[in-house]
């Protein structure tokens, strides 16, 4: 089963790596992996951008870009330039050493989350034994750096996006992690390599995906909720909110350094994506017993841009909320749900094999859903609007 | 149900998404530089000079009367009158611009030089597609880039042209048969004075002085049919 395409990339590794004299094996092959990591992913980026404004635009009944090379595919080699060429403006009054590192901060942490993520077999960084650990640990620095923003341009929209960016990051950080820690209970392990071996498994060439169990469904669902605004996308885009904060916690940058941001921005798509893709998607394990001999870093890859373009739809789809529904939402539905799927984790985990438990808890869950959804919705008024100076 | 709403959006957007590459009436975009649509006939933008014929220097109606150039609330018409006169479109000779210039970058397109001109001789164009990397020389039209021919005027604002060409064969044919009836009342005074002449003796008697005075007449509403030339001074 494990050809040679499925290794190739270990393989190539291996090779580079054995032409060299044995002190510097380890080192370099540390290295090539973090190049790898380095070269794939801003290449992703350029791809995703171009998805999106196409994606975007069809789902507006637009064209989307077309002027640059066939189809407009060489939109981001113009953007890249465009944005390398632009005059790099600091402001006069911006704390210039923390506006300067706030970017690069940025960046280099979201890189750090890629070490611990399996993108194919085999294919990991640093297989940590608390990688899951490691990666919300790391993702938890990237508010620092956009809080450093910031409060680095002294400009109040800069700040106030800033502020909204912590507020929400902090609120939906809980839900991303109590999300993911069900998996981990059914696992018993914080490493990444460890969970997505547990869901390579087939019953009648169907996978053990998380997300085919009741209680994996429900995270997922949730995980998706917060991964979405952990990467402050819409519907969750307050922090950049342009009809009200010109760009939030980057308007003051300009040039290379805003496509820092926007690189970051990305890359932390990618990353949190791929550890949802670990988590509940089987990581890099094949959807069917039969397709196992497609490379699995095909699937794990193919996995990531699939949430991407579910990102992009949402996007398309759903308007920017109110900083209050946004709260609300967190802290009365997402969190409780979250913790109480953690009951219901409980109960699959000891009520063993059979059926049984694939009934009670589906039961549990819906129940908890409907409940919390009636109770959350009881105190709104959802009428047809009634205008009282219009009309 | 929570949530409902949500997916009824995302179905709705990826119909959208999915029509887009099917259906023609989805996809409204029209790309530009390759297709385009014909501008409406009321569309105008900048304005430009008409002349009959084929020789945009011999046929420009424009008698640099400088009616436009005074109107023209951003001042960006420059007129320059010749020396020399030419004839225009009855026949009669009349002025013509050296210099017409204008700064299009000035311009409002208000159409007000259209309205106040008396020999039809400016319109409103709607060619649009008049970017220049020289912002100075390049939006500074003068006459030859602002001289058209009718048929151009007929092509761009069909039923404005046909009705301004009745116009102006209508007022042809009053100045031809005007022409013509003073070639016959000159004629007529020419013989009268023949006449007179002949029975010189009698001059000095009041009924023929009013046949005189009436024969003179003429002439003068002749010259004024033709205010261009007195507005033109």
């Amino acid at each position: 089963m494990v050809g040679t395409l499925d290794q190739i990339f270990v393989l190539l590794k291996h090779w580079i790596v054995g032409l060299l004299p044995p002190v510097l094996q380890p080192v370099v092959g540390v290295l090539l992996s973090v190049v790898a990591i380095i070269a794939t992913f801003p290449a992703l980026f350029a791809l995703t951008t171009v998805i999106e404004r196409k994606g975007l635009g069809r789902i507006q009944n637009r064209i989307g870009p077309n002027r640059t090379g066939p189809l407009g595919i060489l939109q981001p080699v113009a953007d890249g330039i465009k944005s390398l060429t632009k005059e790099d403006i600091v402001p006069l009054n911006a704390d210039a050493a923390v506006h300067f590192l706030a970017p690069l901060v940025l960046v280099v942490a979201v890189f750090l989350e890629f070490a611990v993520l399996p993108m194919g077999r085999n294919m990991v960084l640093v297989d940590m034994d608390a990688g899951l650990l490691f990666f919300f640990a790391i993702g938890a620095s990237t508010e620092l750096s956009i809080f450093m923003a910031g409060w680095s341009s002294r400009n109040k929209y800069s700040l106030l996006g800033a502020m909204r960016a912590v507020a929400q990051m902090i609120s939906y950080e809980v839900p991303l992690l109590i999300s993911s820690v069900a998996v981990v209970m059914i696992t018993g392990s914080l490493s990444l390599v460890k969970i997505v071996d547990a869901q390579n498994q087939y019953t009648w060439g169907l996978p053990h995906w998380y997300i085919f169990t009741p209680w994996g469904c429900a995270a997922f669902v949730m995980y998706a909720v917060a991964a979405t605004a952990e990467t402050n996308r819409s519907p969750f885009d307050l922090p950049e909110g342009e009809s009200e904060l010109v760009a939030g916690y980057f308007t003051e940058y300009s040039g290379f350094k805003f496509a820092l941001f926007f690189l970051g921005e990305y890359l932390g798509m990618f990353a949190i994506s791929g550890l949802g893709t670990a988590l509940f998607l089987g990581g890099w394990s094949a959807p069917f017993s039969f397709l196992q001999f497609v490379p699995s870093w095909i699937w794990f890859f193919g996995k990531v841009m699939l949430s991407i373009c579910v990102m992009i739809w949402v996007r398309g789809t759903l308007p920017r909320m109110r900083q209050d529904q946004l709260m609300n939402f967190a802290w009365k539905f997402v969190i409780p749900f979250t913790l109480l799927n953690l009951v219901n984790v409980v109960v699959w985990r000891f009520m063993g094999e059979g059926w049984a438990r694939w009934i009670v808890c589906s039961a549990i869950v819906v129940v908890a859903y409907v409940a919390m959804a009636r109770i959350g919705m009881r105190s709104k008024k959802i009428a047809p609007r009634s205008y009282r100076y219009a009309e | 149900m929570l949530g409902e709403g949500i997916l009824k959006g995302l179905a709705e957007t990826a119909k959208n998404f999915a029509g887009s590459f099917v259906s023609k009436e989805r996809l409204t975009t029209v790309e530009y530089p390759e297709e385009r649509i014909a501008p409406v006939e009321a569309a105008r933008v900048f304005p430009f000079l008409i002349y009959d014929g084929s020789d945009w220097e011999k046929g420009m109606r424009c008698v640099a009367c400088q009616i436009c150039e005074k109107e023209c609330p951003p001042k960006c018409i420059y007129i320059e009158k010749s020396k020399d006169k030419k004839p225009d479109f009855v026949g009669k000779p009349q002025i013509y611009p050296a210099k017409f210039d204008i700064d299009i970058s000035v311009c409002m397109s208000c159409q007000i030089c259209v309205e106040v001109c008396p020999f039809e001789a400016i319109k409103m164009d709607n060619e649009f597609e008049l970017a220049t990397d020289d912002r100075f020389g390049g939006l500074l039209l003068d006459r030859k880039q602002l001289a058209k021919p009718n048929e151009y005027y007929h092509k761009i604002h069909p039923t404005e042209a046909a009705a301004v060409d009745a116009k102006l064969a209508e007022e042809k044919a009053k100045a031809e048969a005007k022409a013509k009836a003073d070639a016959a009342a000159k004629a007529k005074t020419a013989a009268d004075a023949a006449a007179k002449a002949a029975s010189a003796p009698k001059t000095p008697e009041g009924g023929t002085g009013t046949p005189t005075s009436e024969a003179t007449k003429p002439p003068e509403p002749a010259a004024k049919s033709t205010p261009k030339t007195e507005g033109g001074d």
